[in-house]
C-alpha cells in the first residue's frame, strides 16, 4: 500500500515535469515557427489545433463522440465575421460574440443530445450540424455560397492593430494558449475528475450523487464555446467565413486530427491538427485525393494505431501528456 | 387554397406529395438497412450513403460496360455491392468486434471518405444520366394529376422490399435466428448456428438494401458521387426519430418524413431542408429513445 502510494506520487511528479517540458517546447515552437514557416499557415494550424482541443475535451474525457462539431466552428466564424464587418465591432468583441453564439448553440443542442450516449449521440450531433449547415446556406447574413468576404481585422480592444502580421500572430498565439490552458485546467479540475468518473462508470457516479447529465452538458457547452473561439479567431485570421467551416467534412476532419494525434491527451490534438493541416496544404494539388488519403489514415488509425502519435509516445514513456 | 401567404394549387400539392413519397421510399430503404445492421452489429454504418451511391454507379456501369439493362441492375447491383459490404465486414469490422463501437463507426466513416473521394476523382461532381427503362416510361392520368409511371414504381418497389424484409425478420425461422443472435450471440452459437457468418451476411444485406435504393434512384436523381453524402444526414435523423433497432419503425418513419418534407416544400419552402431535423429535436425532447425505440 505504502509503496504503491509512493509510486503514485512519483508518477504524478513525473507527469507534472513531462507536461511542463512539453508545454515549454510547444511555446518555444510557436515562437520560432513564423520565422521558419509561412505565418498564415501556422496561424491557421493554431486555430484548427484549438478546435481539435475542444473536440478532444468531449471524446477524450467524457467519451462523447460529437460528429457535428463543425457547427460550432462555423457558426462562431460567421457571427464574428458579420459583427466585425457589418456592425464594425473591434475584433475582441466580435470574437466574444462568436463564442457566445456557439456556446448558446452548444447548450441548446447539448440539452437535446446529451440524454443519448455512444453512437446515438453521434448521429444526433450529425443531424444538428446538418441543420445548422442548411441554416447557413439559407440565412441572408451568411451570403450563401459566397460566404462573408473581406472581414476587417481592425484594432483589438482599439489598441492592437491586427492588420500588422506580427501583432496578428502574437494575438492568435495568445488566443490558442488561452484556449489550450483552459482545456487543460478544466480536465485537471475537480469538474474534470467527475467527468472522467462519469466516463468510467456512469451509474456509479450517479449513485454517488453526481448529476451526470448536467456535468456532460456543461462539458459539451464548454467544448462548443472553445470550438467557437477557434472559429471566430479563424474568421479574423483568414478574413472570411465560408460554408467549408460549417460542413460535415470539417466535422470529420477534427475527428481525424484528434485520432491521429491521440484522443484523451493534451498535446495529441495539437500534433494531429498540424499534421492534417500540413497534409491538406502540401497535397492540395492532388484535389480529391486528399479525401482518399484522409480516409486511409482514418482506417489505418482505427485498425492499428488507436492511441495516436502522442498517446503512443506517452504510453511508451509511461507518462500522461 | 391559401396558407402562410403562399397560393397553393392542387397539382402543386399532389406533385410535392409524390416527390415526398419518393424521397420517403429512399429514406425507408436506407434507414431499414441501417436498422438491420445496427440490430446485429450494434454499429452505425456511416458508409451507408457511400454504398447507396455505389449501387447507382453499379447500375450505370452494368448498362455502359456490359449492356445489362435496368432490371438486371436491380438484381445484380445489390448483389455486387452487398458482396463488397460482406468483404468489408470480414476484413475490417470483424477486427474491431471487441472494442468500443465508436471505433467501428469511425472506421466506416473513413471508408465513406475513401469511396467518395475515389468516385469524385474519376467522375467529378457532375451527374451521369441514367435513362428510365422504357417499360416504365410515360405517365398515368389519375384524374387529379399525372403520375409518372417510374415514380409510382419506385414507391411500390421500395414498399414491397421493406415489407418483405420485415416479414423475413419477424416471421421466418431465419429471422428468429437473427433476433436471437441479437439478444445473445453466445447462446445461439451454442446451438450450432454460425453466428459470425450471419453477422457478415447481415451487414452485406443491409448494404445491399442501400445499393437497391441507389439503383431505384439512378433514373430520378442522376448518378453522382455526392448523392450519398447528401442524403445520409437526413437518414440518420430518420433513424433517430424512428428509434434505433426498430425495423418497422424505421420503415414507417422513412415514408412519413418524406411526405412531411414534401408538404413543407409546398407550405413553407424555406424550411424544407431543415424540417426533418426540427422534428428530430422535438421527438428527442419528448421521447429520447425515438418513437418506436426501446430504452437502451
Amino acid at each position: 500500500m505504502a509503496v504503491e502510494a509512493v509510486i503514485a506520487v512519483d508518477a504524478t511528479e513525473r507527469n507534472r515535469r513531462a507536461n511542463a517540458i512539453a508545454f515549454a517546447v510547444m511555446v518555444a515552437l510557436i515562437a520560432i515557427a513564423p520565422f521558419v514557416a509561412y505565418p498564415f499557415f501556422i496561424m491557421n494550424a493554431l486555430c484548427f489545433a484549438l478546435f481539435a482541443c475542444a473536440f478532444n475535451l468531449l471524446i477524450g474525457y467524457a467519451n462523447l463522440l460529437s460528429l457535428g462539431h463543425a457547427m460550432f466552428l462555423g457558426l462562431a466564424s460567421y457571427v464574428c465575421a458579420h459583427a466585425a464587418k457589418v456592425w464594425g465591432l473591434e475584433p475582441v468583441s466580435a470574437i466574444a460574440l462568436g463564442v457566445a453564439a456557439s456556446a448558446f448553440l452548444g447548450f441548446v443542442t447539448g440539452a437535446l443530445a446529451i440524454r443519448s450516449v455512444g453512437i446515438y449521440f453521434a448521429m444526433i450531433t450529425v443531424a444538428f450540424s446538418q441543420m445548422v449547415f442548411f441554416f447557413c446556406v439559407e440565412a441572408p447574413f451568411t451570403h450563401g455560397e459566397d460566404g462573408i468576404q473581406a472581414v476587417p481585422q481592425g484594432r483589438a480592444l482599439g489598441l492592437i492593430d491586427l492588420s500588422n502580421p506580427w501583432l496578428l500572430y502574437a494575438f492568435v498565439a495568445a488566443v490558442f494558449l488561452f484556449g489550450f490552458l483552459a482545456v487543460q485546467r478544466t480536465v485537471n479540475s475537480p469538474f474534470g475528475e467527475i467527468l472522467k468518473a462519469i466516463r468510467e462508470n456512469e451509474p456509479r457516479a450517479v449513485s454517488l450523487g453526481y448529476r451526470s447529465l448536467q456535468y456532460k452538458l456543461a462539458a459539451f457547452t464548454l467544448s462548443a464555446a472553445i470550438a467557437g473561439l477557434a472559429g471566430a479567431t479563424k474568421a479574423i485570421v483568414a478574413q472570411n467565413a465560408s460554408l467549408t467551416d460549417v460542413s460535415f467534412a470539417m466535422s470529420g476532419e477534427v475527428v481525424l486530427m484528434t485520432l491521429v494525434g491521440g484522443m484523451g491527451t493534451f498535446y495529441g490534438p495539437v500534433v494531429g491538427a498540424l499534421i492534417v493541416v500540413s497534409m491538406q496544404n502540401y497535397l492540395a494539388q492532388f484535389g480529391e485525393w486528399v479525401t482518399v488519403i484522409q480516409g486511409v489514415v482514418f482506417v489505418a488509425c482505427v485498425l492499428a494505431f488507436r492511441r495516436g502519435i502522442v498517446g503512443e509516445l506517452a504510453a511508451r514513456a509511461k507518462i500522461a501528456l | 387554397m391559401n396558407l402562410f401567404g403562399h397560393a397553393i394549387s392542387m397539382p402543386q400539392l399532389f406533385g410535392q406529395l409524390l416527390i415526398g413519397l419518393i424521397n420517403g421510399s429512399f429514406y425507408a430503404l436506407l434507414s431499414l438497412g441501417l436498422a438491420v445492421i445496427f440490430g446485429m452489429l450494434t454499429i452505425v454504418n456511416f458508409a451507408h450513403g457511400a454504398f447507396y451511391m455505389m449501387g447507382a454507379f453499379a447500375a450505370y456501369f452494368l448498362l455502359q460496360g456490359a449492356g445489362l439493362n435496368y432490371w438486371w441492375a436491380l438484381i445484380l447491383s445489390p448483389l455486387m455491392i452487398g458482396a463488397i459490404g460482406a468483404i468489408v465486414e470480414r476484413l475490417f469490422l470483424k477486427r474491431l468486434a471487441g472494442f468500443d463501437p465508436l471505433y467501428s463507426l469511425l472506421l466506416t466513416f473513413g471508408l465513406a471518405l475513401i469511396i467518395q473521394g475515389l468516385f469524385q476523382n474519376y467522375f467529378g461532381a457532375s451527374g451521369l444520366p441514367y435513362a428510365i427503362p422504357k417499360q416504365l416510361g410515360g405517365a398515368y392520368n389519375l384524374g387529379f394529376m399525372f403520375l409518372p409511371i417510374y415514380r409510382g414504381w419506385v414507391i411500390v418497389a421500395s414498399a414491397v422490399v421493406c415489407l418483405a424484409t420485415w416479414l423475413v425478420i419477424e416471421k421466418t425461422k431465419l429471422g428468429a435466428y437473427l433476433r436471437a443472435a441479437t439478444e445473445n450471440p453466445t447462446m445461439v452459437r451454442a446451438f450450432g448456428i454460425n453466428v459470425p457468418r450471419m453477422v457478415t451476411l447481415t451487414y452485406g444485406f443491409g448494404v445491399a438494401l442501400a445499393a437497391f435504393a441507389g439503383v431505384l434512384a439512378a433514373p430520378i436523381n442522376q448518378v453522382r458521387p455526392g448523392m450519398g453524402a447528401d442524403i445520409i444526414a437526413v437518414v440518420f435523423a430518420v433513424v433517430v426519430i424512428g428509434g434505433m433497432g426498430s425495423i418497422l419503425g424505421s420503415i414507417l418513419t422513412g415514408f412519413v418524413l418524406g411526405v412531411v418534407e414534401g408538404l413543407t416544400k409546398v407550405f413553407y419552402p424555406e424550411a424544407s431542408n431543415t424540417v426533418v431535423f426540427v422534428i428530430m429535436a422535438i421527438v428527442l425532447l419528448i421521447r429520447p429513445t425515438g418513437l418506436f425505440g426501446r430504452a437502451a
